[in-house]
């Protein structure tokens, strides 16, 4: 796809998302937009999934580890034609199942329950360490928070993909700088990134998370075969694209009202109009 | 009545013993293959064992990411980790999915003996049966766990397994008619006075305790119960109203495990005196196996102490 196609899809995207938590008066926003261009860019280019046959064996896996950025799956998923585009109106709601968290089984292309931090990178590790058992050809991508780093489990699980040369497995951490209670190197510093995934055996790459040209190269840059996983560190906005929500730590998990909801959802739309040339 | 073996040497045989029948089976285990016996299975199929080291949390969500690219998983640790440690992985990234792991737990209970109360897991059943979805499996003796492997090996979804540390005597291999299914008890013996539901390792002893408590005059009806999720509702309700009176029996806390599963069926369906025999609500502690199961009276005579006590609250 064209960098302007995949700036509109994002575009889109991020409304949808803005749209869901709005509705829902719940859910995790800031994440979602910050993470929003490399799941367009994931679903616009890199993964090898098909709509219509979500549970194709052959498939690439992704796994949303930050499990709580729902929004940016959802709507990404919906806009791939996975599921109707207005199931998006019921997100988070009693009868319906795209749930605050992602849940397998239950949404086509969710390809792992996950939500409590920490978790979705360990199942990654074992879906790249079945396909390899299997001489199969997919590639696994899972994505996490910076802050969901603090868990212990990350880092087990780091080790294991390292022992086990998971090559087709890429991890990519959303660096945006902020967890729910601050900054990150507030509440439990994790830096340097780069040189704590080198020493546990990890190819690193990083890069703008917002410049397609940058998430292209690195994730390109991942498809090793040299024994190693890769993680990709993107430097990112959280709450990018509503300039009330920027690196704001209280747009993390938390609804707007109507009155900063209509002045974000203008700037989205804005940006849409923006993008197609209107 | 043979040699005494373990179930976790069950465990390991039978995981070599079918591991060629059941191709898609991956085993991990955390740095404990020689404790839990999956070290057999490793040795006989290197290509499908994974040692994940030290990181239980880790080596739950390997095992859930296996299974959901269609690996059917046994996952062994000690009790106390397997269930305690990752309870959160066990609990949402495989049982809540449903996927088709076996959490395995070695050195159930306080039969451990020296290592002591960190490691005497006596809350395990109480933390897996309350998962939705789970199937809970504690055998009685080698023999048995060699038909609860193969069970489960046919059975898909997640279920946890406990095994035990010590050598035991086997109960179940010369039984009449002995079949094993998942969810159903084993009749061990008929008796009309009181009934003696046990699990894993009490079974034999709730034997040796229907032995003694005959000499009395008392006639004990013993059923085994290795699946303690889903609990065999019919033969325990029967059990219960033909008897009158129920003993229920385990290696784990009193709390939370077969003892509560038989008071919540039995207060809805056949409100009879049960009494709980296992450990009362207490941390284990260090020493010989023998003399810690003598030190909390999980021993045949204190079945048949607790039996008394139950025939006591019958005649009301």
């Amino acid at each position: 796809m064209s960098n302007a196609s995949l700036s509109l899809t994002a575009a889109k995207a991020r409304l949808l998302a803005y749209q869901m938590v709005y509705r829902a008066q719940s859910g995790h926003i800031g994440g979602s937009l910050s993470a929003m261009d490399l799941m367009t860019l994931l679903y616009g280019e890199v993964l090898r999934v098909d709509p219509k046959n979500p549970y194709d064996p052959d498939r690439d896996r992704f796994v949303l580890s930050k499990g709580h950025c729902t929004p940016a799956l959802y709507a990404t998923l919906a806009l791939r034609g996975f599921f109707p585009m207005e199931d998006l109106e019921h997100f988070r709601q009693l009868h319906c199942y795209l749930s605050g968290h992602p849940e397998m089984g239950f949404v086509p292309g969710v390809d792992m329950t996950t939500g409590s931090l920490g978790q979705g990178i360990s199942a990654a590790v074992g879906m790249a360490l079945a396909g390899k058992m299997n001489g199969a050809d997919y590639r696994v991508y899972a994505l996490l928070g910076d802050g969901e780093l603090d868990e212990g489990q990350v880092w087990e699980a780091a080790m294991a993909a390292a022992k086990f040369h998971l090559d087709h497995l890429c991890a990519i951490v959303d660096v945006n700088g902020l967890q729910i209670d601050g900054k990150t190197e507030d509440v439990m510093p994790t830096e340097p990134l780069d040189e704590k995934f080198a020493a546990f055996g990890w190819n690193v790459q990083t890069c703008d998370g917002h410049d397609f040209d940058q998430l292209r190269a690195a994730l390109q840059a991942a498809l090793t075969q040299d024994g190693k996983p890769t993680v990709l560190l993107m430097k990112t906005v959280k709450g990018k694209g509503v300039s009330y929500m920027e690196n704001d730590p209280q747009w993390h998990g938390k609804a707007p009202g109507e009155e900063l909801f209509l002045k974000g959802e203008a700037e989205l739309r804005a940006k849409i109009a923006e993008l197609e040339g209107k | 009545m043979g040699e005494k073996i373990a179930t976790r040497v069950a465990y390991g045989k039978a995981l070599v013993e079918f591991g060629a029948q059941y191709p898609d089976l991956v085993v991990l285990d955390a740095d404990l293959s020689g404790s839990t016996q999956s070290g057999m299975f490793a040795k006989a199929f290197p290509d499908r064992f994974f040692n994940l080291g030290i990181a239980e949390q880790n080596m739950m969500g390997v095992a859930a990411g296996l299974a959901a690219c269609g690996k059917q998983v046994f996952a062994s640790s000690f009790a106390m980790f397997a269930t305690g440690r990752c309870y959160e992985q066990v609990r949402t990234s495989i049982v809540f999915p449903k996927l088709n792991v076996k959490v395995v737990g070695s050195h159930g209970g306080l039969s451990v003996g020296e290592d002591g109360a960190t490691h005497q897991c006596c809350e395990d059943i109480a933390l897996m049966r309350v998962l939705p979805n789970m199937t809970v499996v504690c055998p009685a003796d080698a023999f048995e766990m060699r038909l609860a492997v193969k069970a489960l090996l046919d059975h898909p979804g997640p279920a946890y397994l406990r095994l035990a540390r010590l050598a035991t005597e086997v109960y179940t291999e010369t039984l009449p008619g002995y079949r094993f299914e998942l969810g159903k008890g084993t009749f061990l013996r008929p008796g009309k006075d009181v009934t003696i539901v046990a699990t894993g390792m009490m079974v034999g002893m709730a034997w040796d305790a229907a032995q003694i408590l005959a000499q009395q005059g008392i006639d004990a009806r013993v059923i085994d119960i290795h699946t303690i999720k889903p609990l065999d509702e019919e033969m325990v309700v029967t059990a219960a109203r033909d008897t009158g009176c129920v003993v229920t029996s385990e290696e784990h806390s009193v709390i939370g495990g077969l003892g509560e599963a038989v008071c919540a069926l039995l207060s809805q369906t056949c409100p009879v005196p049960v009494v709980r025999h296992g450990v009362n609500d207490h941390f284990g502690r260090s020493g010989k196996a023998q003399d810690v199961l003598n030190y909390f009276g999980l021993t045949p005579q204190g079945i048949v102490e607790h039996v008394h006590r139950a025939l006591a609250l019958k005649r009301g």
